[in-house]
């Protein structure tokens, strides 16, 4: 490594003589500040899909059979397509490049005090790949038949037979959108490791850097491991689907319960790659709101480690009542619960952060703490379904949809509003509006328990997934009280999103300017510019602590930025 | 744009050169997707004996040749490494054309022989082990002719004395097809 | 200087291609397996079981070599070994957690009924073939 003192100078800085033209810079660009923007604001596009299409079913659901404003009469085969598609988009295209792409590209470089990631170029690849996807996915609901509504998890003979699934072409392109999808992420996951690995500042150790990069880069790797089989899979239906061949086919050789193992296989890390970029965040916002180190990084990060290992170990729980054998539903129950012990480990962790902390509460720490507080409504009603006996009776109810929302939604959009109201002031230089920040908040929060309470009680009476109108079942369609319920709160967090889309921007525009270090936080990012310019700084930093050293003894500030020399006073 | 190579990129945890802990990377997720692949062709061959006698009509010949070729073709790579190593871009780019000729070579024998299966009637939707057999096969060969393709940017460069510790990444990424295509002889040919 | 030079590198050149004769000797066992292992089978070492273990074995000690000398992975860090070592590990995880599903066509209180059904179905037909086949069956492997 390099000695700690020799400060390396960026020649970008002095590019200033030849002015790029907007679509050198924007568009084409290979910086992974650019490029990490690029993804988050198609995420934000493919949210608002995502979040229409949510609107469409959920008001079939209240109000079954009447056209939806905005949309028309959903049919049987319109409502299949769009919680399919709902379900895709939210993770494919919301979750993971909002999480790991946007803020893995603009943080990591930031954060280790390097100018940018190691493969600039293959970083815009692999963004260009993954608007492609998006864009072969959109296609697809333009296209003859529709799109397709065999479900996110594409189960054959269903999802391989365009007579069971009416969406021949919609099927495939889906399908090709998955598969160029998970290409783009492969190629980005790998310049976040090899980032990480090799271009830390010169006296940046392995636990001096921000815990929420190390959790990018876990989940970077959690799916570089998982997502094979699953690719291989994807090969096989798009054969069946195309060719006609018949690997899921029992009839000629084939096991439709394969699809499902290779499948979940990479299913089940998949949620953990999404989970641990938002815990990251998360982490990051506790230490800066309260004021207060890290409770025992190590031991954060080797359970993160422990829990990436232990993912892949439990799969099968999502197919319990598929017709595996017993006995090894015996197996995966036993895994599926230990699994849960190392996360409320780190929620523990967390909470012990906080505790006797100077605690402020802005809006990213109150996306923070709202975090922990719904995730873990979310981990404990999975013990019901880990547990293979009561999954039983769970298993395909709105039990199931409730439970994996108290997590997803958690993930993927309080982590990325904690995210976007943390780090907003180093990206645009501008603050965003408290009060407004607060009204989103609360609006968002309460009507998100609001739509999916009343689905767990639905789930435990016996409501099943995927049915597009319960008025033909006589035992459920006396709860139709309870489903208008969680379409109007559904109505009522759409429209509070529209506070946050106004706050973002008039910020934008005459936001007040943000400053260097706005929240006096420790991280290298902190120190560049707001934004900070092509290169990241004129000179690189080198880091002398690590990135949680708040409120220590016998000092002035109440916060040690990594990359103030030790024996100096620190700058304001 | 300017397109300088970002700078910080000298530090290494592990003491591996960023481009080689990249090609790794790959190979790592390359072993995953055809080990699934893999997995799920062992997992039917087993359960199903009647594949045994489908199986019996691939060419042994043909795939003992088509190793012989990949065989070869590796250590041309790893020849051209050798000379990369010691500096000579031009020796280099020599043995990488002989390997990307030995790519070529196993896609011409593999075309022949997969004429002759089809018109036997041993087409891809002919029965459970065949839609193996070209899947697995198949995917392969995409892999060989990507880095055929790469294979040919690099020599380009290497003959140029530019870069020449590519030459040894994509050596890597051969030295990896070839593999499994040691592993997919056994599978598709002897195991009848 | 260049003669030596050339000398060493030829030394160098010489281990690749002593690598590679080895590997051809390999194929050709691995070629020969089959065809041998009849008439080695003895006791409850069947035939098959020699061919599987010329074929697969032959072939880890293949892939080794390759990755050992051609990859360089015999003086290559320790951590890529992991990591690959890691990846093949998760790929037997897979096979293990599938098995009983996909390669089993029974189990604890369940039956695969379409499969039995197409299995036997393919295994008559192909009797029925072997039996009426004699005439013009082919004997090429």
């Amino acid at each position: 490594m390099a000695e700690a003192g020799t400060a390396v100078k960026t020649p970008h800085a002095h590019d200033t003589h030849h002015e790029q033209s907007f679509v050198s810079k924007y568009i084409f660009s290979t910086d992974h500040k650019i490029i990490g923007m690029q993804y988050m604001f198609t995420g934000i596009v493919m949210a608002l899909i995502g979040g229409y299409m949510s609107y469409a079913f959920r008001m079939q659901l209240a109000f079954p059979g009447q056209s939806v404003p905005g949309y028309g009469v959903v049919s049987q085969g319109e409502y299949n397509a769009l919680v399919t598609n709902h379900g895709t988009i939210m993770i494919f295209w919301v979750a993971m490049p909002m999480l790991i792409a946007a803020f893995g590209n603009y943080l990591i470089p930031l954060m280790i005090g390097a100018d940018d990631m190691v493969f600039p170029r293959i970083n815009r690849l692999s963004y260009q790949i993954f608007l492609i996807s998006a864009l072969i996915l959109i296609a697809s609901f333009f296209v003859p038949g529709g799109g397709f509504g065999g479900a996110w998890t594409a189960y054959p003979p269903l999802s391989a037979n365009a007579q069971y699934n009416l969406t021949p072409l919609g099927a495939t392109f889906w399908l090709v959108a998955v598969a160029l999808e998970f290409v783009a992420f492969l190629l980005g996951g790998i310049n976040f490791i090899t980032t990480l690995m090799n271009s830390r500042a010169p006296g940046m150790k392995m636990h001096d850097i921000p815990m929420v990069l190390w959790f990018i880069v876990i989940a970077s790797v959690l799916f570089m491991a998982s997502v094979g089989p699953l690719i291989a899979g994807a090969v096989m239906l798009f054969m069946d689907q195309v060719i006609g061949t018949g690997f899921f086919d029992p009839d000629r050789g084939g096991d439709p319960i394969l699809w499902q193992h290779l499948f979940w296989f990479f299913g089940h890390p998949e949620v953990y790659v999404v989970l641990l970029p938002a815990m990251g965040i998360v982490a990051e916002i506790i230490c800066t709101f309260s004021r207060k180190k890290l409770f025992n990084y190590k031991l954060i990060l080797y359970t993160a480690f422990a829990t990436g290992i232990i993912s892949f170990f439990v799969w099968a729980h999502h197919q319990f009542v598929a017709g595996i054998d017993p006995r090894m539903a015996n197996v995966f129950t036993i895994t599926t619960l230990i699994i849960s012990i190392p996360i409320a480990e780190m929620l523990f962790l967390y909470i012990a952060t906080l505790y006797g902390g100077s605690i402020r509460l802005t809006t990213p720490m109150l996306w923070a703490l709202s975090f922990i507080a719904e995730f873990l409504i979310g981990g404990i009603t999975g013990i019901f379904l880990g547990a293979s006996g009561s999954d039983i009776y769970f298993h395909d109810t709105y039990f199931v949809l409730a439970h994996f929302h108290y997590t997803f939604f958690p993930i993927a959009i309080i982590g990325f509003f904690a995210g976007i109201t943390y780090w907003f002031p180093k990206i645009f230089g501008k603050m965003m509006n408290e009060r407004l920040g607060k009204i989103h908040f609360w609006g968002t929060i309460i009507s998100f328990n609001l739509i999916f309470i009343p689905l767990f009680i639905l789930g435990a009476a016996g409501q099943h997934r995927r049915i597009y109108n319960f008025q033909n079942f006589p035992d459920l369609a006396g709860l139709q009280d309870l489903r208008v319920l969680a379409t109007s709160a559904l109505l009522v967090m759409l429209v509070f999103q529209a506070v946050f889309l106004f706050n973002f921007v008039t910020s934008l525009i005459k936001g007040k300017p943000a400053g260097k270090n706005p929240w006096k936080a420790n991280t290298l990012e902190w120190t560049a510019e707001s934004p900070p310019p092509h290169g990241n700084w004129p000179e690189l930093p080198n880091c002398y602590r690590g990135p949680y050293e708040y409120s220590v003894p016998g000092r002035d500030e109440d916060y040690w930025p990594q990359d103030v020399p030790p024996d100096t006073a620190p700058a304001e | 744009m300017s397109m300088t190579k970002p700078i910080a990129t000298t530090r290494s945890a592990t003491g591996i050169p960023t481009g080689k802990l990249a090609v790794w990377w790959v190979i790592g997720s390359e072993i995953v997707i055809f080990g699934g692949l893999l997995a799920s062709y062992i997992l039917h061959r087993i359960g199903h004996p009647e594949w045994a006698e489908y199986a019996s009509h691939t060419n042994t010949w043909f795939g003992a040749a088509n190793t012989f070729v990949l065989l070869t073709s590796s250590l041309f790579a790893v020849l051209a490494h050798h000379a990369a190593e010691h500096g000579d871009g031009k020796k280099a780019a020599k043995w990488l054309l002989g390997t990307c000729g030995g790519g070529l070579l196993f896609l011409c024998i593999k075309a022949v022989e997969w004429t002759g299966e089809i018109q036997h009637g041993y087409t891809i939707t002919a029965n459970g082990f065949w839609q193996f057999y070209y899947t697995a096969a198949g995917l392969h060969a995409l892999h060989v002719i990507a880095g055929c393709i790469i294979m040919l940017i690099i020599a380009n460069e290497a003959r140029k004395n530019v870069e020449l510790h590519r030459v040894e990444l994509i050596g890597i990424y051969w030295h990896f097809v070839d593999i499994v295509w040691i592993f997919l002889f056994p599978l598709l040919y002897i195991a009848k | 200087m260049a003669e030596h030079q050339s000398h060493a590198d030829d030394h160098g050149q010489a281990h690749y291609v002593k690598i590679w004769a080895v590997l051809l000797v390999l194929l050709i066992l691995s070629v020969l397996g089959p065809i041998v292992a009849p008439h080695v089978a003895f006791g409850f070492l069947k035939a098959w079981m020699i061919t599987l273990m010329t074929a697969f074995g032959i072939a880890v000690v293949k892939a080794y070599l390759v990755a050992a000398n051609f990859m360089h992975l015999n003086v290559e860090k320790k951590y890529i070994s992991y990591l690959l070592a890691t990846m093949l590990t998760l790929m037997l995880l897979f096979f293990a957690g599938t098995a009983p599903d996909v390669m089993e066509h029974k189990g604890q209180n369940w039956e695969n009924v379409a499969a039995k059904a197409e299995v036997d179905q393919a295994l008559e037909s192909q009797n029925e073939a072997k039996a009426h086949g004699g005439d013009h069956g082919e004997a090429h492997h």
